[in-house]
């Protein structure tokens, strides 16, 4: 990643190829005799298709192959029997409605286009389901452990408790859409030689499967992937539009690029699944909870298992005794979901931290209140400590600056013409998860330094975080510091997902600029130099050009004796219009519990982007299925809303920033998903406390507000 | 989606009524063994003959003369053409902001326009903002604000910034968040875009 000198040492390394254009995103790499694919797509939900007439396309001007079933390109690992994915152009089956059923290859993008539209397909269509609710009370249709069952003392204690509540939250379909459009350029050479610029969170996954699917060894195979126009979990995978792409290029000979459109992003890269979950929650007089249950059942496809960690929450966040959770997935005839930002503990946490302000309002007590009377010292489903946990001080943090003594515990209380005034708070929660990654350390008698990991960076400034660690460390500028990801030849890094690649990625560069640190200070005193010797001096005394050194970084045992969390606190004040139901989010603090904040510019505006998630999770995003034909019907971005810029307030970030070095040694915790993670419960709760409407089924539209 | 029952206006009669009505004319003008080449060289030369049409335009201070199919949108024309990558593909409807250019002056989502619309018209793409390496006023304020995070819909975010200062749409956070809400940015810069716009704004820096 190129480095410019930089106005501030916090300032993205990547800013000013991403402010002049000078980005690199997947789709605009050129290359020789570049061809483009497009993808043709089934019209109908379920069943087979009987006749594919490919006449039409093929003559018409500038195509030069059409890839179907019926051609079957080559790939070997789907001439197999078995496995467990969808094998693209090996199955004549129709799984869900704009499943893709043939490739389209041309010289330009319109004629691709054009010819796409040529093709016909017949098809025996079969019945099917894409309702999730339906699908529930069949009691035929299949349905799927999808997290073995968790109880801690008593079962569904809360019946019998003094206070309790119980109900039902919803959550619909919600897709990734990041604004660079799905897609990748594969070019297969002679010798099986494969090079593809992917849109992907991990280029060492797409190698893999790539080279998986065709059989061929993964050293023939590289993935160039530097620039990623947001991902949000949809890149964790390599999806079959992709595989078709590697089949379309091996086919003819040339690279192929595929760019799919807005629509095909709805259906054919993943979703966070519809939700149908049950909380239950009960407590004493006096506030201290004494049973929770949390039922979760929430959608996957009918070819291919779909798992999230929608219950997690339930089982550590609060002191209780008595605790039992269930989550069942249920095949239903759409595309495959995939995590999307704070995956399952998102959808969750909507329902967990609902419950538990609908439970204090039973009580009377102030929410916070009562989240701070039920705070647990320490985590009861691992019976271990916190590795840290400043909740208690976060609470305090960010209490004060929304104003939350302005907050009257009866709904409906602040009331100013037309608008109603409320205050929510709720609680996000994920693993301070790390990995095993590699990192390459070139120290150079310029000044400069280089390093180098297969890891990604789709937004939030990996680059930066890195450069950061490594200056610290090494006491360089970051101007002279380069970090280079975004391709498979790199020392292996896991993919980008889980809150991990600062933790991961960032121990290992730690552990290479501690090792550069000793080499030079072995090299000075080698050649009688002072210890403190700059490095430049000390090459160049042993006429050195650079130093290098590769590291791979784990964590050590800390990990099996401590539960380790990052905790987020979201409070957010909403005005609603009492006469049209319009809910505008008017203030937001969210507090980051994450450790030590390396990179303080990138890390503030992970917070601001998962709150403005959480905005479009809570009042607008819902990617609305005809049930009748198992079609999206407002699959663009002018039918499903995704939040913009006059929907946003100024939003204070606050991070708690302390350092648990039992996580890593730069004492950082990811944050990436307890940005968004209960956000949308803060704002169910505070659009109750300006109107006393519940709402429990997202998004939070004027007409429920209403009705 | 592509329709399976989209029955008319078939590429093939399409062609071959060109083939046909211009057969005078193409029997005239090309010598019989073209006319037996292979079918697709023939479809090129047809293309060339009554498919295309002359282009005329400024990009970024630069002359471009070209022969484009009129279906090629604007879009499609900066980044495929003139491999101009800056500016960005995010949804091909004018939903989404990510191909804001200026042309003559004034934003446009250019996914929305074809590219022979713009004959003699001036275009400026978010390569032609800076002046070199010395960055646009608004630029280096998104880098200071961080305005975008994955960076995709940046270039439409300063392109439509730069207007909407121009335009004066610049009066209070409320206005530029209204006059900057046809840009959408998944990552969530917003606040910081905004940021960036005032800074601008109130630096009273030319734009």
């Amino acid at each position: 990643m190129e480095n410019r000198i930089l106005k501030d040492e916090n300032d993205r390394v990547d800013g000013f190829l991403k402010v002049t254009g000078g980005a690199k995103y997947f789709a605009e790499y050129e290359l020789p005799g570049l061809t483009y694919g497009v993808l043709v797509t089934s019209t109908i939900t379920k069943g087979k298709i009987t006749a594919l007439d490919t006449k039409a396309a093929e003559k018409a001007p500038g195509v030069i192959a059409v890839l179907s079933h019926l051609n079957k390109p080559s790939a070997p690992a789907y001439e197999q029997e078995g496995g467990s994915q969808m094998k693209i152009f090996y199955t004549d089956k129709i799984f869900y409605n704009g499943q893709p059923i043939a490739i389209v290859v041309a010289n330009t993008f319109e004629r691709a286009t054009y010819a796409a539209s040529l093709v016909k397909a017949t098809y025996a269509k079969e019945e099917f389901n894409t309702n999730l609710d339906k699908a529930l009370k069949n009691s035929k249709a299949k349905k799927l452990q999808g997290q073995p069952d968790y109880k801690r003392g008593i079962e569904n204690a809360y019946k019998t408790a003094e206070i309790k509540i119980e109900q039902q939250y919803i959550l619909p379909i919600e897709t990734h859409n990041p604004m660079e459009l799905h897609g990748i350029i594969a070019d297969w050479r002679p010798a099986n030689k494969v090079t593809v610029y992917a849109k992907t969170q991990g280029v060492k996954a797409t190698q893999g499967t790539i080279a998986n699917v065709f059989k061929i060894p993964i050293e023939n195979i590289q993935v160039n992937s530097e620039f990623v126009g947001g991902g949000f979990g949809m890149g964790l995978r390599t999806w079959p539009l992709e595989i078709a792409t590697v089949m379309a290029s091996k086919h003819i000979g040339k690279p192929v690029k595929l760019v799919i459109t807005r629509m095909q992003m709805f259906t054919m890269v993943g979703n966070r699944p519809t939700a149908i979950q049950k909380v239950g929650l009960g407590a004493t007089k006096d506030g201290k909870l004494t049973g929770i249950t949390h039922t979760a059942f929430g959608e996957t496809a009918s070819y291919e298992n779909f798992t999230e960690g929608v219950v997690n929450m339930a089982k550590f966040m609060y002191q209780c005794d008595n605790v039992n959770t269930s989550y069942t997935i249920v095949p239903v005839d759409l595309g495959v979901p995939i995590w999307m930002r704070g995956p399952g503990e998102a959808t969750g946490a909507f329902a967990l931290e609902s419950a538990i302000d609908e439970l204090a309002h039973e009580l009377d007590m102030d929410p916070l209140d009562f989240r701070i009377k039920n705070d647990p010292e320490m985590d009861q489903q691992k019976n271990k400590p916190f590795s840290s946990k400043n909740i208690k001080e976060a609470y305090k943090l960010g209490a004060e600056k929304i104003g939350w003594g302005k907050r009257k515990n009866k709904p409906g209380s602040l009331i100013e013409g037309s608008w109603q005034t409320g205050y929510g708070v709720s609680v996000g929660v994920f693993n301070a998860n790390r990995g095993k990654a590699s990192v390459k350390g070139i120290l150079r008698a310029d000044g400069t330094l280089l390093l180098q990991s297969a890891t990604s960076d789709i937004g939030p400034g990996t680059g930066t975080g890195m450069g950061l660690i490594a200056s610290k460390l090494l006491n360089i500028p970051t101007s002279k510091i380069t970090f280079e990801l975004g391709d498979s030849s790199l020392p292996p890094a896991p993919s980008q997902g889980g809150s991990a690649t600062l933790s991961t990625i960032g121990s290992a560069v730690n552990d290479v600029c501690v090792a550069l640190k000793s080499t030079i200070a072995e090299l000075a005193a080698n050649s009688n130099m002072d210890a403190t010797s700059n490095f430049v001096d000390v090459l160049k005394k042993n006429k050195l050009p650079s130093v290098e050194i590769t590291k791979e970084s784990q964590s050590g045992k800390e990990r099996d004796n401590y539960s380790m969390y990052s905790f987020s606190i979201h409070f957010v004040q909403v005005k609603v219009h009492s006469l049209t139901g319009v809910v505008k989010v008017s203030k937001i603090v969210s507090v980051g519990d994450s450790g030590k904040i390396v990179s303080s510019k990138t890390a503030r505006s992970q917070m601001v982007g998962g709150a403005v998630g959480g905005i479009g999770m809570a009042l607008t995003e819902e990617a609305i299925v005809d049930h009748r034909y198992g079609r999206y019907i407002n699959n663009n971005f002018a039918d499903y809303h995704v939040p913009v810029n006059a929907d946003v307030p100024e939003i204070d970030v606050i991070f708690i920033d302390k350092p648990d070095f039992l996580v890593n040694p730069m004492g950082a915790k990811g944050m990436g998903e307890i940005a968004l993670i209960g956000f949308s419960a803060a704002v169910a709760n505070a659009v109750f406390n300006a109107t006393g409407k519940r709402i429990r089924n997202l998004p939070i539209t004027p007409d429920k507000i209403l009705a | 989606m592509q329709s399976s029952d989209n029955k008319k206006n078939s590429g093939d009669s399409r062609r071959d009524f060109l083939k046909k009505s211009s057969l005078i004319t193409a029997i005239a003008l090309t010598p019989s063994v073209a006319m037996k080449a292979a079918e697709s060289q023939a479809d090129e030369r047809f293309a060339e003959l009554f498919e295309k049409i002359p282009l005329n335009v400024t990009v970024n201070n630069k002359a471009y003369k070209a022969f484009i199919e009129p279906r090629v949108t604007l879009l499609d024309y900066l980044r495929e053409e003139l491999h101009l990558t800056g500016t960005k593909k995010g949804c091909d409807h004018g939903q989404c902001g990510a191909c804001t250019v200026h042309v003559d002056g004034e934003r446009i989502n250019s996914c929305l326009s074809l590219a022979v619309m713009n004959e003699g018209k001036k275009i400026t793409t978010i390569e032609g903002l800076a002046n070199g390496e010395e960055l646009h006023p608004m630029q280096q304020a998104f880098i200071k604000h961080d305005g975008f995070q994955c960076g995709y819909c940046t270039s439409g975010q300063i392109m439509s910034a730069v207007a909407c200062v121009r335009e004066g749409h610049t009066n209070s956070r409320a206005e530029i968040s209204e006059y900057m809400s046809g840009n959408i940015c998944r990552c969530g810069a917003y606040p910081n875009i905004v940021d960036a716009i005032v800074e601008v704004k109130e630096g009273g820096m030319k734009v």
